[in-house]
This record gives structure tokens, C-alpha cells and sequence, in this order.
């Protein structure tokens, strides 16, 4: 163990280093420029100077969830913690772990309404899996530490670290100290699941006659996906994925029948519903799954597996439940299908499939193209052809978004970054940069919308600085046009400021931030001018295509009806 | 249906606010709260009333467990246990007649009177709700209450059962 003798701020930036933190990303003001002082006399963590700390929060989060390790955020005390917080509700509402190290006014001040002070301890209280506000130079190293563990163990989450200005300064040094073998008395992460409770599990599972795997975000960030195919596989099961857990299996694999919820498949959605077994792997029956709880399966028996126990029972009861780490979970379950040397019966397993596949044959997942406009969905096709299929794909929110995830199929997991739990606008691009800074030769889309990128548009100049060639395929339709399309379902066509007016030439707009603009207007070009764009390799491009503005997303959840009750089209129930 | 819930966690900075706020985050009601440092000054032990149905009390364990500062959390409702709560009175006591009737009553119920003015008498008495309310209506009826204050209920397991690390 180091017993240096160190400031504060440089404890901030040797903490970092020694926890192997690569970037940071922030922004700098009074409250926390030690910190960037100390970050400029060292090479061991790089930070990444964004125009707005919402991006930053964003950046560190599409780190993060490409990759697995925390996203790093540094903002100064006041604005600049207050802009972070949309980002760490956003983070929460996903469980993505990320530590944001938050200025403060010195000690003395706190309290009295000082130049940029704000309570951003209370202020994100809601949304934060915990937070620190550290008084004591001497803490700082094993804060930061707790701060790193708390947010990436268990269901990961943001944790916010306030340092007040004080703790920074030259004036005061201490030894540093850090313990990097974290233990906390009142947190215990790492729990396997109850194995009475999994011998249930699997004599309920494997007497079903329609079982249905279930899984979401859970999947990914236990990295479950390699044990979660094995369990499919040996279960013969159909399996579906929340818009969290796409990836979770390959959207290829011949059991997925599709996402389900709002926006879901007709097959998935219908198999939920006539299940008599739901399998549920780290998802957590959220509202934009369920669609009406008192509808939602009946008739079917639930398996719940997750680490948050409040997420057992919350809004779906669950006759099973599992607590527990969900990828320890899966290997027990399959242990113990094993261990009952327990065979598929084939009748049974191929009934249902027949079932299924004649839900599959309506291919709710699908648009007509005529040599009108451009479809959105259209799109989305090019460029699974274009990337073949291996791009990361960061989305923004709306249409586009759900296009994105019914017609990209993703065959691995941390492949498709979006904002599934707050549905944030704004959240696409510097999510994009976040996964580039981490896979700099990996293809790095953002896929988004006239409205959503417009939310954090000046981040094409941090693009520029830190050349991050990202492509920006946006789908222009000229509105807000998932609100335009609740619009024409619901409000009678009343299109009450959802028309975006004024719109910015998106190409004048890339080349003035340096980068490459290509407009797509006509359907005949848009495969050749997608190519060119991904042929581009080290610039930034800005793709701004044409859409249908009249396209809505299809198959739709009808309002407070079961969990299949679905319009397949306009008018056009399942 | 009316619970109590006694909490044990970390005697830090916030650790009280959390739990507060995560009861008006998510619409938990709270009828009484009180909360003090255990013998182990790293410890606070709180102590919640609140009413809600199985599934919401259920709701409510799981997210007080999930707060990082929490050790243990236990529904003293569930088992039998011993339940109390502090009064502090002050009524008005000008009559002669007033004056025997207070005192009266305060030794029925085995309070006790802790501070005299000119005109008023300051009662203390523990007991479970029902005879702290039982109390304060027969007080009420006999003379006029200037203020009052309660602690709100603190309860403990009876038995070997022990809330504790
Ligand atoms: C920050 C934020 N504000 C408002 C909303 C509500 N909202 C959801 S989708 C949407 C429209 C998005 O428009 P655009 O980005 O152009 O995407 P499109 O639906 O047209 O594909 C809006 C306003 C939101 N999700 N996030
Ligand atoms: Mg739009």
C-alpha cells in the first residue's frame, strides 16, 4: 500500500487510476479545477471535455454499457451537477453503473446559499443507488472506491460522489490510503438463489406444455448470455426480450420469436399470453411490457428470477420467486435440469412451436414499401445490410427507436444502447461517442430522429475534438413522430406542436461542426449513399434521410388490453 | 392495516433522508417515525408506523432493505412485541376542581406530573396508542389542552428475538 502524502484532488485522479478508469468525461468550473490541475499533470486517466455535462452523463453511460466497467463523470459543484441529472436518472432507470464526481463549495459555505451551490445530494437522491458527499481528505480514495463497487455490483447503478472544494485544495495533503477490497455490512451483492426455490423452478419448468423464457437488461449486465442460449437450447423454449434485453440472445437464433410489449412482436406477445410457464430472466414486467396488469397471463405460472428482490412481485405477482445473481441462477437451474437428466418431450415442445409459427406467419414485423417515400423501416434494413449486422447501434427516443429494435436483429449482447427505462431524448449521440472512446475500430452508430438529436446537437464539436467518427443516421421525419402518431391514435389528429418547423439544414449543420453531411431523399439512393457513408472511415457522418412522416410503428399494444391485444396496422386488429 | 417497522442502519450523514425520501418517493405512508443512535454509535435504530396492505408492506421491506445504508429491517407487527410511545401535555389547570381532576386522572393512568406553572400542569405518560388517545380524550373533556407532543411509537420483539447486527 502507497502512503504518499497527496491532495485532494490528486487522490481524486490516482483513485481513478488505480481503478483502472480509462476516460473521464466532463466538464470543468470552480468548485472542481484541482482536479482538473491534477488531471493535467498525470497520462494514467484521459478526460473528455463534452459541451454539456448531460452529455457527459450520456458518454459515460454508452461507456458503460458497451463495455461493462463504470462510466466516469467529473462536474463542477451547482449548473454543473444539476445538468448531470437527467443522465443519472437515466442510468438508474437502466441500471447501468456509473460514478459522477460532483463539485461542491467548501464546507463552510454549505448551507448558505453559496455562488454555485446546490444540494446535489438531495437533489438526485431519488435516482441514485447511493451517494457520498465526502467531508474528510483523508476519505476521498476509499469513497471513490466504495462509490466504484457499490455501482457495479448487484443491480449496477449511478452513484454520486459530492466533494466540496475544501478537501481539493493545495493547501492540504494527507497520506493515501486505499482499500480496494470493499466491504460494506449493509450490502451483500453477490447472492446465489435459494436452492429449494430452484428445484421448484425446474419441476415447474419442465411439466410445462407452453413455457416462454422471458429476459431483459438483467442478461446483459451479468454477461448471462452465453448460459442464457444454453438454457434455451436445452429447454427447446421460445424466448423473448425486453427492449433492454435485445441481444441478450442473437436475434437470429432460431427460439427467439421477437421483442415483446408495446412495440413487441404478435408471436412473442401471443406467447406470453397463452403460456403456462413464464420463465422471467433479470426483466422486471415493466408497464411498457405488461400493457394492462390485471389482463396480463392469467393462466400462466411465473418463475421470477432477479437480484432486486423489489422487482419480485412489484407489479406482476410471481408464484416462483428467485433471488439471486441471475447468470449463479441460470447455472443452478441448469445443474439442476441436468441433474434430473430431464428430456424435452418432443410432442408437447412441437405443439407449441406450431402454435407459434402460425403466430409468425402473420409477420406483424413488417411495411409496405412503394416507390413513394423513403419508410423508416426501410432504413433500418440497409443499414443491418451495410454493417452487417455488427455495429453498435446507440438510439435516441421515438419511432425511430423502435424501428431500430424490430429491424435490426442483434446477435450480441451490448450491441444495441438505448434508453429503455426513461426513454431519453437526446441520449443517442454522445451515448455513440461513449461506445467509440471504448471500441475505436468498432462501427459506432447512433440512430435517431429530427427531434432527439436536436437535444444534444453540440456534442458534434466534441466529435471533432476527440475524433470520434460516429454515424449519424437520422431518421428525418419532420416531426416529433412518435407523439404524432399518439397523436393520430388518440387525440384525434390533432398535431398539437409535434411538427418540427424550422429545421436546421442537418448537412450545413455536420460540415459546419467539421464533419460529412449526406441527405438521402429518394429510396433508389439510399443504399449506395449508405455505403458511401460507411465507407467513410474516419470522419464523422451525418445522414440525414428522408422519411415517411406518416409512418406509424406497428404492431401497437392497444390500450389497457391484455398483453396480445395488439393493432397490427391501421384499424387492423390481431 | 397498521404496521410497525423497526430498521437498523449505518448512522451516517443522509441515512435518515433516504429513508424518508424513499417513503414520499413512492406514496408509503408514514404515521410516525422517531429514530436515535443505538448503544453503538455507528448504529441508528428507526422506527416507522405505517399502514398499507401485504403487497404494499412487502413493497416497502424490500426497498428499505435495498438502500445501502440499511442492515436489517423487521415488521414487529408480525410476532408479539411491546410498543411505546411518549406524551408530553400541557393542559390548563386554573380550578381547584381542575387541578384534583388532572392529577386524578394522570395517576389513573399512571403518568406523571413533571412541571407546575400558575395556571398549568405538564403531564408525562408512556403507553401504546390506544391509551395515549384514550388519555388525551378524557384530558380533553375535563379541561383544555394548551399543547401537546408524542414521540411517535418505538417498539422492540418480545422474547430472545433481538433487532441487531
Ligand atoms: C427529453 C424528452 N422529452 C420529451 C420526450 C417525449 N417524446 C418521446 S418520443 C418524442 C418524439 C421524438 O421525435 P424524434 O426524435 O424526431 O423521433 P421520431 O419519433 O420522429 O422518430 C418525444 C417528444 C422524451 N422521450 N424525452
Ligand atoms: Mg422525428
Amino acid at each position: 500500500m502507497t502512503t504518499q502524502q497527496l491532495t485532494g484532488a490528486e487522490m481524486v485522479v490516482k483513485a481513478l487510476a488505480e481503478l483502472d478508469v480509462e476516460y473521464i468525461f466532463g466538464y470543468p468550473g470552480g468548485s472542481v479545477l484541482d482536479i482538473y490541475d491534477a488531471i493535467f499533470n498525470q497520462d494514467d486517466v484521459e478526460h473528455v471535455l463534452v459541451r454539456h455535462e448531460q452529455a457527459a452523463t450520456h458518454m459515460a453511460d454508452g461507456y458503460a454499457r458497451a463495455t461493462g466497467h463504470v462510466g466516469v463523470v467529473l462536474a463542477t459543484s451547482g449548473p454543473g451537477a444539476t445538468n448531470c441529472v437527467t443522465g443519472i436518472a437515466t442510468a438508474y432507470m437502466d441500471s447501468i453503473p456509473m460514478v459522477v464526481l460532483a463539485g461542491q463549495v467548501a464546507s463552510s459555505l454549505i448551507g448558505d446559499d453559496a455562488f454555485q451551490e446546490t444540494d446535489i445530494v438531495g437533489c438526485s437522491r431519488p435516482i441514485v443507488k447511493h451517494s457520498f458527499s465526502c467531508r474528510s481528505l483523508k476519505d476521498i480514495p476509499n469513497v471513490i472506491a466504495k462509490a466504484f463497487y457499490i455501482a457495479n455490483t448487484g443491480r449496477p447503478g449511478p452513484v454520486v460522489v459530492e466533494l466540496p472544494k475544501d478537501i481539493l485544495i493545495p493547501d492540504h495533503t494527507a497520506a493515501f490510503e486505499m482499500n480496494k477490497d470493499v466491504n460494506l455490512r449493509a450490502y451483500n451483492p453477490n447472492v446465489k438463489g435459494h436452492q429449494k426455490q430452484i428445484r421448484k423452478a425446474v419441476s415447474t419448468i419442465t411439466q410445462a406444455k407452453r413455457l416462454v423464457i422471458y429476459s431483459g437488461g438483467g442478461i446483459i449486465s451479468a454477461n448471462a448470455s452465453e448460459l442464457l442460449t444454453s438454457l434455451v437450447e436445452r429447454l427447446k423454449a421460445p424466448i423473448t426480450n425486453t427492449l433492454m434485453g435485445l441481444g441478450g440472445i442473437s436475434g437470429l437464433h432460431d427460439n427467439f420469436i421477437g421483442m415483446l410489449g408495446m412495440h413487441g412482436s404478435l408471436e412473442a406477445n401471443k406467447a406470453m399470453a397463452n403460456a403456462d410457464v413464464i420463465l422471467a430472466l433479470g426483466a422486471r414486467f415493466d408497464d411498457r411490457v405488461t400493457n394492462k396488469v390485471e389482463k396480463f397471463c392469467p393462466n400462466a405460472t411465473i418463475v421470477h428470477v432477479d437480484i432486486d428482490p423489489t422487482s419480485i412481485s412489484k407489479t406482476i405477482n410471481a408464484h416462483i420467486p428467485i433471488v439471486g445473481l441471475v447468470d449463479i441462477v441460470m447455472q443452478q437451474l441448469i445443474e439442476e435440469i441436468d441433474a434430473q437428466e430431464y428430456v424435452v418431450d418432443e410432442t408437447i415442445n412441437q405443439n407449441w412451436w406450431q402454435q407459434i409459427n402460425e403466430w409468425r406467419q402473420v409477420k406483424s414485423i413488417s411495411y409496405q414499401q412503394d416507390q413513394g417515400k423513403i419508410k423508416p423501416q426501410r432504413v433500418i434494413e440497409s443499414l443491418y445490410e451495410v454493417t452487417h449486422g455488427d455495429a453498435y447501434i446507440s438510439s435516441d427516443v421515438g419511432q425511430h427507436q423502435m424501428f431500430a429494435a424490430q429491424y435490426y436483429p442483434f446477435k450480441k449482447p451490448r450491441q444495441w444502447i438505448n434508453s429503455g427505462g426513461l426513454g431519453t431524448m437526446g441520449f443517442g449521440l454522445p451515448a455513440a461517442m461513449g461506445v467509440k472512446m471504448a471500441f475505436p475500430d468498432a462501427e459506432s452508430v447512433c440512430v435517431t430522429g429530427d427531434g432527439s438529436i436536436q437535444m444534444n446537437i453540440q456534442e458534434l464539436s466534441t466529435c471533432l475534438q476527440y475524433n470520434l467518427p460516429v454515424k449519424i443516421i437520422s431518421l428525418n421525419n419532420r416531426s416529433l413522430g412518435m407523439v404524432r402518431q399518439w397523436q393520430d391514435m388518440i387525440y384525434g389528429g390533432r398535431h398539437s406542436s409535434s411538427y418540427m418547423e424550422s429545421l436546421p439544414d442537418f448537412i450545413k449543420l455536420a460540415e459546419s461542426y467539421g464533419h460529412i453531411g449526406i441527405q438521402i431523399n429518394h429510396l433508389d439512393e439510399l443504399d449506395e449513399k449508405l455505403a458511401q457513408a460507411f465507407a467513410i472511415k474516419d470522419r464523422l457522418v451525418f445522414v440525414d434521410i428522408l422519411v415517411d412522416e406518416k409512418e406509424h410503428v406497428y404492431p401497437m399494444q392497444i390500450k389497457h388490453g391484455a398483453v396480445d391485444e395488439m393493432w397490427l396496422s391501421k384499424g387492423v386488429k390481431a | 392495516m397498521r404496521r410497525i417497522l423497526a430498521i437498523l442502519l449505518e448512522n451516517e450523514p443522509g441515512s435518515l433522508s433516504r429513508i424518508v425520501g424513499l417513503f414520499s418517493q413512492r406514496a408509503f405512508n408514514i404515521e410516525t417515525l422517531s429514530v436515535a443512535p443505538t448503544e453503538d454509535a455507528s448504529l441508528s435504530r428507526i422506527t416507522i408506523v405505517t399502514k398499507g396492505d401485504d403487497r404494499v408492506l412487502e413493497q416497502i421491506v424490500k426497498q428499505v432493505n435495498k438502500l445501502i445504508d440499511v442492515i436489517k429491517i423487521t415488521d414487529l407487527t408480525e410476532r408479539n412485541h411491546v410498543e411505546r410511545e411518549l406524551l408530553l401535555v400541557k393542559v390548563l389547570a386554573m380550578t381547584d376542581k381542575a387541578r384534583t381532576e388532572v392529577t386524578r386522572i394522570t395517576e389513573i393512568f399512571r403518568g406523571s406530573i413533571v412541571d407546575i406553572g400558575k395556571q398549568v400542569y405538564t403531564i408525562e405518560l408512556t403507553g401504546d396508542v390506544e391509551k395515549i388517545n384514550a388519555f388525551i380524550g378524557i384530558l380533553a373533556n375535563e379541561t383544555e389542552i394548551i399543547e401537546s407532543v408524542r414521540s411517535g411509537t418505538v417498539g422492540i420483539a418480545r422474547g430472545e428475538k433481538a433487532l441487531r447486527i
